[in-house]
């Protein structure tokens, strides 16, 4: 779905959404009449230093103004910027900085929805999306950590081996469908249908724990994760032995 | 009460093993593993690449005392599968930061990682993200998490990204930190981008030194255990909560690193730019002598 008729779906009762560069940022009705921040990147861009600030500094505002809103969180990008400028400014710090703010946000009150329509990959996925509460697709999304031709590369397999095992896990090869079984992704939406009542189904949910691990496990793309989290919670939380 | 005693033994971080480290960091004899490599909990997905796997999955996580103080403890062992995160390596980190926010102890991680283990890609990312969020939740409850980065790997990809949430960060020169590393770099763009056979280039683009002084981290330390311990108590003591108010000194901060920094061509131009009188020299520099040239840095304190 191109991006003007995400938009046109899920604001039908109205919505002022600027669009600078490779970002947009702006308000929206909700169907309940309800406030929601819309910020994106869009595009297919990479990220780097000089978006990450500037949509980190729109997370903190909303933060700041005490709304207690929801920010829904467009998201059609390509990875993290690989470039010599990035990297010598610091681009781990920019990074985190914005998945911070949207940490903050989240538990300052603010439901935070990302919406993957498009691309991510790798530190710009974390940074944006899986920084969200709660990560929803549509039909088309393709996530990836590293596409399939680098990861031949990088393992030194023949990408036919590698597409090969694809098809046996979805531990690794990229792709909207690995995401979701491995629970980083909560739903993949219908384009089908209007989009506002089902992000007002999307808001609905309790916020609450992280429960990305436990979805794995129920889908059964990550068996170990969720078992092994919680036994080291509950090996920790056993009395230290006394010493002598 | 027995005196607090460390393992007065002189020891390289870069060179040691993750158990080596910890057992120089923490009080002496302190330390108990959970899910030790005895109960075999390997990853599930290297067979499918027939790749070996380890006992521990490249990470020992546990408790110990630190200067007399309760800690939880993560170590990444840079040597098996460049210390990369899987589903267990990362289920493991994300399990002990979760434990921390619980019982309110604070968090060593000693960061020796290449990033997300490709091999298990989708697992390795998404562990990323679930301890990115117990990172910033478990700050938010009062709790501490120090970084300590210096291992043979460095602190690269997701990893980097980790250490950015992170209370404070501890560094040595051999210490590199950086999102993409000078391969990915290269490969992507081209060599005229980045020569990632130019050592000195990745040291000073990427390194402790340079980290440093752009205030990417906050503490500068010999390549010792010792060093790195009394680095660390330091560290506790002054922590911050993830707020509102962090959030936005550090907004700030980078803001103000991009209108400093931001036209730079290199490293040394930012050193240059810092008031460092002969900045092609500060590679050079051993520790005392940088740390003196180094007063003018940036630093983060207070936002991060």
């Amino acid at each position: 779905m191109a991006l003007d008729d995400i938009l046109a779906s899920l604001f039908p009762n109205g919505r002022k959404i600027d669009r600078s560069g490779e970002m947009i940022a702006g308000r929206a009705v909700l169907p309940d009449g309800g406030p929601v921040h819309v910020l994106g990147i869009i595009g297919g861009e990479p990220l780097g230093v000089d978006e990450a600030i500037v949509l980190a500094s729109r997370v903190i505002d909303i933060v700041k103004s005490g709304d207690r809103a929801p920010i829904l969180f467009l998201v059609d990008s390509a990875s993290q910027r690989m470039s010599k400028r990035d990297e010598l400014l610091g681009l781990s710090e920019y990074l985190s900085h914005l998945a911070k703010a949207l940490l903050l946000a989240e538990a300052e009150g603010h439901r935070t929805v990302g919406l993957l329509y498009g691309g991510s990959a790798a530190g710009a996925f974390i940074a944006t999306a899986l920084a969200t509460g709660t990560l929803v697709a549509l039909p088309g999304a393709h996530p990836a950590v590293m596409d399939l031709p680098s990861m031949a590369r990088v393992t030194k397999l023949p990408i036919d081996v590698l597409k090969a095992k694809a098809e046996a896990t979805s531990v690794f090869a990229p792709g909207l469908d690995n995401m979701v079984l491995t629970g980083g992704v909560h739903a993949v939406w219908d384009d089908s249908a209007p989009l506002a009542p089902q992000l007002a189904a999307v808001l609905q949910r309790s916020q609450g724990r992280d429960d990305r691990s436990r979805r794995g496990t129920e889908r059964g793309g990550r068996r170990k994760a969720a078992e092994i989290a919680d036994r080291v919670v509950a090996l920790a939380a056993h009395r230290e032995p006394l010493h002598g | 009460m027995t005196a607090v005693t460390a393992n007065a033994v002189s020891l390289s971080w870069y060179e040691a093993s993750a158990r080596q480290r910890i057992d120089a960091l923490l009080d002496a004899g302190s330390f108990s593993e959970f899910i030790g490599p005895e109960l075999r909990e390997i990853s599930p997905h290297l067979s499918i690449f027939d790749l070996p796997e380890q006992f521990d999955d490249g990470i020992v996580v546990g408790r110990g005392r630190l200067d007399g103080a309760p800690v939880l403890v993560a170590a990444q062992e840079g040597r098996f599968m460049g210390g990369a995160f899987g589903e267990v390596h990362g289920a493991k980190l994300a399990g002990l930061l979760r434990a921390a926010r619980a019982l309110k102890h604070d968090v060593l991680i000693l960061f020796d990682t290449g990033g997300v283990r490709l091999q298990e890609a989708n697992a390795g990312e998404l562990a990323i993200a679930e301890i990115m969020r117990a990172v910033v939740e478990a700050r938010r409850a009062g709790v501490n998490v120090v970084g300590l980065i210096g291992g043979r790997a460095g602190c690269y990809g997701g990893g980097s990204l980790i250490a950015g949430t992170c209370s404070r960060l501890i560094i040595s020169e051999q210490g590199r930190l950086s999102v993409s590393g000078p391969e990915v770099i290269e490969t992507n763009q081209g060599i005229e981008e980045f020569d990632s056979r130019d050592r000195a280039l990745v040291w000073r683009t990427m390194g402790g030194k340079h980290r440093y002084l752009i205030g990417g981290v906050d503490m500068f330390v010999d390549d010792e255990a010792l060093a790195f311990r009394q680095a660390a108590i330091d560290a506790l003591k002054a922590g911050k909560r993830c707020d509102v108010a962090v959030l936005e000194a550090e907004q700030a901060r980078l803001k103000r690193r991009l209108q400093r920094f931001g036209e730079a061509e290199d490293a040394v131009e930012i050193w240059r730019t810092l008031g460092i009188g002969n900045p092609s020299d500060v590679p050079a520099l051993p520790t005392a002598a940088f740390l003196r040239a180094a007063n003018d840095r940036e630093n983060a304190d207070g936002a991060r």
